[in-house]
């Protein structure tokens, strides 16, 4: 009787499907939105970031006021979004004029370092030493504007670290840190007062070993050194025996980590400044979170961008003009008030914006010039080559598996020197 | 007949000049190349769109699986079949292999078996047929990757909401993200939950197309509903259920989307548990840019599901009873009288 109603019931949802169907296929490949850059393309320019660079539209909108260049910004969701699309189009067409790059996969794109415009030469001299450097190429080029940089303090738990009978204060929780060693005893002791896990991962630990070797798996002229560097055997070795122990998980962001991070399980963390902003924005609710002026052994560097200007591009010289400013001390600094991204300029790190910054969330602790301090405290760049981010990953693997308790210490490091030994 | 008869006479006497005029007007012989050229000019955009993005990539694919490609420089150097040989020595091949053929099985059997029953239960006299069956769809509109996040929760070691509720019964927590059978029960879980209604959709309606007067005079003749369902409706979905099966095998071994949301990183696990074999060729092609490696093991991955296509064909045209033969002879009965006939044959010749 009301057949037909349901008839038509049916086509509805059928055509709802369809419509639901050709979206969802769509939204897989719009992700990587091509740049419009057919509207008036004399004065306007297009930046393709990822996650959060800080550059707000009120911040872009300076310089159009400054300069009349429109600027359109793409986000990508994700950094490795970002390299798909970066390396899909690199040398041919697409590319924004002005488009960011990870450290992590910055030396891949070192390789084709001819194929987007150096850095005017007036500009050298702005940023760390260490960061300008590895932006140079083998011609002594300078072809990248360095935007952030990653220098590690160490994130805890106030109230945890009180309840477990250690210093809660700053400046004597500082104290605590000053080589690995004395970090993992510290550790090891919290784990056997308490019975709860340390620090959140050991992989986070194992980068910030790694991040303080000089070269870690490639010599400078790229010939591969991995499983012959007894740094690295050390390394594994004590990330192992020592932070395996006394870490919640094996790596960071799994869904376990963020719900841990919630809810509070563990009581510190290996933090570079960009890592404040997701600690405060993934654990809302958890108080008592601060941030130690200290790191082990001196300092460490984890993570920070670039901005590069494809040469290819319509507009370079406008581009180039954007990157500058975009990478400038005054521009830096605001984007750090924005979105925490530690600069890399050293005039940035002078600013009163910066020197002055405190965290409400972290027990108001002046983030600034911790930060500062952090940076100061960095004295070696690792040497990063092409493969960096292969063998690296594949060491990664190897801690997470005796981490599961897949297989034990040497099997897993044999089957990493199996693995690493077919690159 | 006379008419014939005289119009072939004249036509033996002088050909030539009764012809059709030899000047032929435009718009006539603009109707003979309709007639010649148009069916191919209908058919040619499939060909066309086939050509460009069908056969050239593939061909396109087989040259550089030859070579050391360079992506960004667009340009490569010949080295004949080293990426092959590198990627068979590959363990994480094989392992990728194994996983691979383990959530293939554990995803294709019961889903297709799940997919038949509620095919056959839909197909029933049931309240709200329209609602039930659109529902069933409901998981196929989901976007996998909404559905790895929404597994990844259910699933995750510590905080998920199964291991809670295992330890809420006081059993253990399964190690959903360390043993690798576990990983690929649960990568399974999401293959099902997004293909059975698909499935049972189809299956449903080559149900629909049985005559049911066969099902009449079954009911009429005593047989029960499960009865009726292996002898009638099983064997009229031969043709349905061959190609369920290819395309599930052929997507079982493409399985890409839900073991590539399953963990943070997308890249198999630490012990490479839950790495398939495309996720492996992606994270070579898109991961370490070596597209002469990803291309030789596009191809490899090619060969395969050719193979296992074919094996299931056959198996699959063994276990299923043919539809026209239905009550009457079986296939060794068939096969017997063939021989039988043939001996005649020959005995008669001699």
């Amino acid at each position: 009787m009301n057949s037909r109603a349901l008839r038509r019931t049916a086509l509805i949802a059928a055509a709802a499907t369809t419509t639901a169907l050709v979206l969802a296929g769509c939204s897989n490949t719009g992700t990587t939105a091509e740049p419009d850059d057919e509207v008036d393309s004399d004065v306007s320019l297009t930046l393709a970031t990822f996650n959060d660079f800080g550059y707000t539209d009120d911040l872009l909108a300076e310089f159009t006021a400054e300069t009349g260049i429109e600027v359109v910004q793409n986000k990508a969701a994700t950094s490795n979004d970002a390299r798909a699309n970066f390396f899909q189009k690199l040398g041919k067409s697409g590319l924004a004029d002005v488009e960011a790059v990870e450290v992590d996969w910055f030396t891949e794109m070192m390789q084709y370092s001819d194929l987007v415009a150096p850095v005017p030469e007036d500009l050298k001299g702005r940023w760390l030493d260490w960061k300008e450097q590895a932006a140079t190429d083998a011609n002594g080029n300078l072809v990248a504007y360095g935007t952030d940089v990653g220098p590690q303090g160490i994130c805890y738990r106030g109230d945890l670290f009180e309840a477990a009978g250690l210093p809660s204060d700053r400046a004597e929780v500082a104290e605590l840190f000053p080589t690995w060693d004395a970090f993992f005893e510290v550790g090891a002791d919290y784990v056997e007062k308490t019975g709860k896990p340390f620090i959140d991962s050991a992989n986070s630990v194992l980068q910030g070993v790694v991040n303080q070797l000089d070269i870690a798996y490639e010599e400078t002229d790229n010939s591969i050194v991995a499983t012959e560097n007894p740094d690295i055997r050390a390394a594994y070795d004590t990330v192992v025996d020592k932070a395996v122990p006394i870490a919640a998980y094996a790596g960071q962001w799994s869904e376990d980590w963020y719900a841990s991070m919630a809810g509070g399980e563990f009581a510190a963390m290996l933090c570079p400044p960009w890592m404040h902003g997701i600690i405060a924005g993934e654990a809302p609710d958890v108080t008592g979170w601060d941030v130690a002026d200290a790191f082990p052994e001196g300092g460490g560097n984890w993570g920070g961008s670039y901005l590069v200007v494809p040469a290819n591009g319509k507009n370079v010289e406008a581009a180039q003009k954007l990157a500058d400013w975009l990478t400038d001390p005054e521009t830096q600094a605001k984007a750090f008030v924005n979105a925490g991204t530690f600069p890399s300029q050293i005039e940035a790190q002078e600013s009163a914006d910066v020197t002055g910054f405190t965290n409400p969330y972290f027990n108001d602790a002046p983030t600034g010039e911790i930060g500062i301090n952090r940076a100061n405290a960095i004295e070696v760049a690792t040497y990063k080559g092409p493969k960096y981010f292969q063998f690296h990953d594949a060491l990664q693997n190897a801690v997470t598996r005796v981490f599961d308790g897949l297989e034990d210490k040497e099997t897993s490091w044999n089957n990493w020197v199996t693995e690493v030994s077919a690159f | 007949m006379t008419a014939t008869d005289s119009r072939q006479a004249t036509r033996a006497d002088s050909p030539e000049p009764l012809r059709q005029p030899r000047v032929i007007s435009f718009s006539h012989r603009l109707s003979r190349w309709d007639l010649k050229l148009s069916p191919y000019l209908y058919i040619s955009p499939f060909f066309i769109m086939f050509a460009i993005v069908g056969l050239f990539p593939i061909a396109y694919t087989a040259v550089i699986s030859f070579m050391d490609w360079d992506l960004v420089r667009n340009e490569g150097t010949f080295i004949g079949i080293d990426q092959y040989v590198w990627i068979l020595t590959q363990p994480h091949f094989w392992t990728a292999l194994r996983n691979t053929f383990s959530i293939f099985l554990l995803s294709s059997v019961p889903q297709l078996i799940l997919a038949t029953f509620i095919a056959a239960v839909l197909d029933r006299n049931i309240r709200a047929k329209t609602f039930w069956r659109m529902s069933v769809l409901v998981p196929f509109v989901v976007a996998p990757v909404a559905v790895g996040l929404i597994f990844n929760a259910i699933f995750a070691d510590q905080s998920g909401l199964i291991n809670t509720w295992l330890e809420g019964l006081g059993l253990t927590a399964i190690p959903w993200h360390v043993e690798p059978f576990w990983s690929h029960v649960a990568i399974a879980t999401m293959v099902n939950y997004r293909w059975m209604g698909y499935n049972a959709l189809i299956l449903l309606a080559a149900m629909q197309a049985v005559n049911r007067d066969y099902y009449e005079a079954a009911t009429v003749d005593g047989a029960g509903p499960i009865r009726q369902f292996f002898a009638i409706t099983m064997p009229s979905l031969k043709p349905t259920l061959i190609f369920v099966i290819i395309t599930s095998t052929i997507g079982g071994l493409q399985i890409f989307d839900e073991p590539r949301v399953f963990d943070q990183f997308g890249r198999g696990g630490a012990a490479q548990q839950w790495l398939t074999i495309t996720l492996y060729l992606y994270d070579i092609g898109w991961g370490q840019w070596n597209f002469g490696r990803a291309a030789a093991m596009a191809w490899i991955l090619f060969l395969l599901i050719l193979g296992i296509g074919l094996i299931n064909l056959l198996v699959t045209r063994g276990l299923v009873r043919d539809e026209g033969r239905r009550g009457a002879a079986s296939r060794r009965q068939i096969r017997a009288q063939a021989r039988a006939a043939q001996k005649q044959v020959k005995e008669a010749q001699r």
